[in-house]
């Protein structure tokens, strides 16, 4: 490894060889680019996807109702199920030491509000005071519904930043009414969204309010819980998902609604999302891993057929080689230690450029499901591994037959 | 080697002691090529035995008969076999690598070798910066390199002039007469004459085996520049 006279000729013979050493490494060296960019974006996806449930509560539950699909128990299917408040304090009456957050919803699609001349369609929601929590919102101004406002049918809202800048143009927001469909409400708060600027169109009033205002009696659109948080991603899923079987049992059997009905009863796990993207992300990373060993092997297959041609080339030298004493292990030396040379000069090149075009174009990459691309340590040191053997593997079949070489044979060779 | 076989050498027995200098000729066709090649290791006889300084050459594997072949003897080939990206000091310096002798050593050693073969001045050269003759005399020292028991000379003349033939036979004269054992082969009758033994070969049969007067080649090189001269007058 340290011999000196082997050094000499490998550089000896990659000097006669530029342009096909040059070639050959530039096959190995893409390989390895390919596989750190590959594994890179698949990082990325991860902590852009990861992003994404940052929005809301990672373990929320959400309910949503419909129109039944399947006729159950003498009823026909069509019906319209609606949830009312008893539902959601049942649940909650229930499940009170399991439940980190909970909020009912009425909400009204394209509410007109306007102020002082400036108007828009938001949509409006009748929420309770842990929804902020729910849709992970910041107040950036004011407070949130609190339970006072639930209690007394406060007539106050809290608007989305949007709603904030199209209607007051950044002039102070709190305190001032504002009119929607048709009734003043008082401003007691702005809030920012993680979600972006689609999810700060909103106007949050007390659920009570918006209740007796749009004439809904005891009715919610929809319910949504959290349960406390869990360090065991796989314990938070168990809960989460049993939690979600004994709700949709609970009110299927109360609404009279089929256990198979998909339609009638809709209760969404951000959870569960979040696992299926999880394992959609490790299913792309294998994939990712499969292309770029893939690349590699092709890189390899490379190699290998330049040391053997370096090998025929050279038949004659190894035939002198052996006839003045050469044994046939050193022999074998010589052609591996040029090949995994080779191969890991050229690997390194592709390692540390690909290296160097995460480290200069990652952070500017920060599309919805694609942020921050980067390798850690751990998957660097994997390449290079691999690397090694792929050089040991690719002079391995030359060496063998150029340590087979009869010096005989090799001295007629002209 | 094809699936053909054929019989080259048919029975030939004879011995040479240290310090002898002999000469193989024949034909081509006759096995010299081949017995030359059992004697270097390179190749193995079917049958029979062959003894070197007391140990029997026989069934060897590669790395027995790379060891063997590193001790026991020193090549000089027809066409110099000398490996081309490497200067003619690196040159003889490389069996002394293959028995693991030290690089400053070695380079003692194959400079001390060069020097003898006349080259010194040339031990950076590369191979293609030298005369024929100037390439056999790099060949020359490294076969000496590993201070072998036998050297094995095939046609080491065959791709030279007369004047640089005589050259090269006066240096491994020289090196007979320090007491180096040498096989040569040959089909000139004249290189032949330099040695003390003529061994004549026809298919693969010794028909002549005779001590010959050894011709030195100093003498045969003037001669032969004096008729030289006497043409030109």
């Amino acid at each position: 490894m340290f011999n000196l006279e082997r050094w000499q000729e490998i550089f000896e013979t990659i000097r006669k060889n530029k342009l096909r050493t040059f070639l050959t490494g530039l096959s190995v060296a893409s390989g390895i680019f390919i596989l750190v960019i590959l594994l890179a974006i698949g990082q990325g996806m991860e902590n852009g996807i990861g992003e994404q449930f940052k929005n809301d509560a990672t373990n929320r539950i959400s309910i949503w109702t419909g129109v039944t699909s399947e006729s159950y128990k003498g009823l026909n299917p069509g019906r319209r199920i609606e949830l009312d408040n008893y539902d959601y304090e049942r649940t909650v009456a229930k499940n009170i030491d399991k439940l980190e957050y909970k909020s009912g919803l009425y909400s009204i699609w394209g509410g007109l509000a306007t102020y002082k001349g400036e108007s828009g369609s938001y949509r409006v929601e009748g929420v309770h005071g842990d929804y902020q929590f729910l849709e992970n919102e910041t107040l950036t101004t004011g407070r949130y519904i609190n339970q006072n406002d639930l209690d007394h049918y406060e007539k106050v809202a809290v608007i989305g930043n949007r709603v904030f800048l199209d209607l007051f143009k950044g002039k102070n927001a709190l305190g001032e009414y504002i009119e929607i469909t048709g009734i003043n409400f008082k401003v007691v708060g702005i809030y920012t969204d993680p979600g972006g600027e689609r999810e700060e169109t909103r106007i949050f009033i007390p659920l009570t309010t918006a209740q007796r205002v749009y004439n809904a009696g005891d009715k919610l659109r929809s319910v949504a819980y959290a349960l406390h948080q869990s360090d065991n991603f796989e314990e938070a899923l168990a809960a989460s998902e049993a939690f979600t079987t004994q709700l949709e049992a609970d009110l299927k059997q109360k609404h009279i609604v089929s256990p198979t009905d998909k339609s009638a009863i809709n209760i969404n796990n951000s959870l569960e999302n979040a696992k299926r993207f999880y394992d959609l992300i490790g299913m792309i990373r294998g994939f990712f891993w499969g292309v770029g060993i893939c690349t590699i092997i092709a890189g390899v297959v490379g190699v290998s057929n330049i040391m053997l041609i370096i090998v025929k080339e050279r038949t004659k030298e190894i035939g002198i080689r052996k006839a003045i004493g050469a044994q046939p292990l050193s022999i074998i030396g010589m052609i591996l230690h040029e090949s995994i040379f080779v191969t890991a000069i050229a690997g390194f090149v592709g390692l540390i450029s690909s290296l160097l075009l995460l480290e200069v174009a990652g952070p500017f990459i920060q599309s919805e499901y694609l942020k921050n691309p980067s390798v850690d340590f751990g998957v660097a040191i994997t390449t290079v591994i691999i690397l090694i053997v792929a050089g040991a593997l690719a002079g391995f079949f030359p060496a063998r037959r150029a340590a087979n070489i009869k010096p005989i044979v090799a001295l007629r060779d002209e | 080697m094809g699936s053909n076989s054929l019989h080259v050498l048919k029975g030939i027995n004879f011995n040479v002691n240290e310090g002898e200098m002999v000469s193989i000729m024949g034909s081509s066709g006759s096995g010299k090529s081949t017995l030359l090649n059992i004697l270097g290791m390179l190749d193995e006889a079917d049958e029979g035995t062959y003894t070197l300084d007391g140990t029997l050459i026989k069934n060897l594997n590669e790395k027995v008969a790379a060891k063997y072949r590193n001790k026991f003897l020193g090549f000089i080939f027809q066409s110099f076999n000398l490996i081309n990206y490497k200067t003619a000091l690196d040159n003889v310096a490389m069996p002394l690598y293959y028995q693991g002798v030290k690089r400053n050593i070695r380079m003692e050693k194959a400079m001390h070798y060069l020097e003898k073969v006349g080259l010194a001045e040339w031990a950076n050269h590369h191979p293609n910066e030298l005369s024929g003759g100037q390439k056999q005399r790099v060949a020359i020292a490294r076969s000496l390199a590993s201070d072998p028991k036998v050297l094995l000379a095939d046609e080491p003349t065959g791709a030279l002039d007369t004047k640089t033939s005589y050259e090269v036979m006066e240096l491994i004269q020289g090196i007979n007469d320090e007491g180096k054992t040498i096989l040569l082969v040959t089909h000139e009758d004249d290189i032949a004459h330099m040695t003390k033994r003529i061994v004549n070969l026809k298919d693969g049969l010794i028909i002549d085996d005779s001590v010959v007067k050894q011709v030195r080649a100093k003498e045969a090189k003037e001669l032969q520049m004096l008729a030289k001269k006497a043409a030109n007058v």
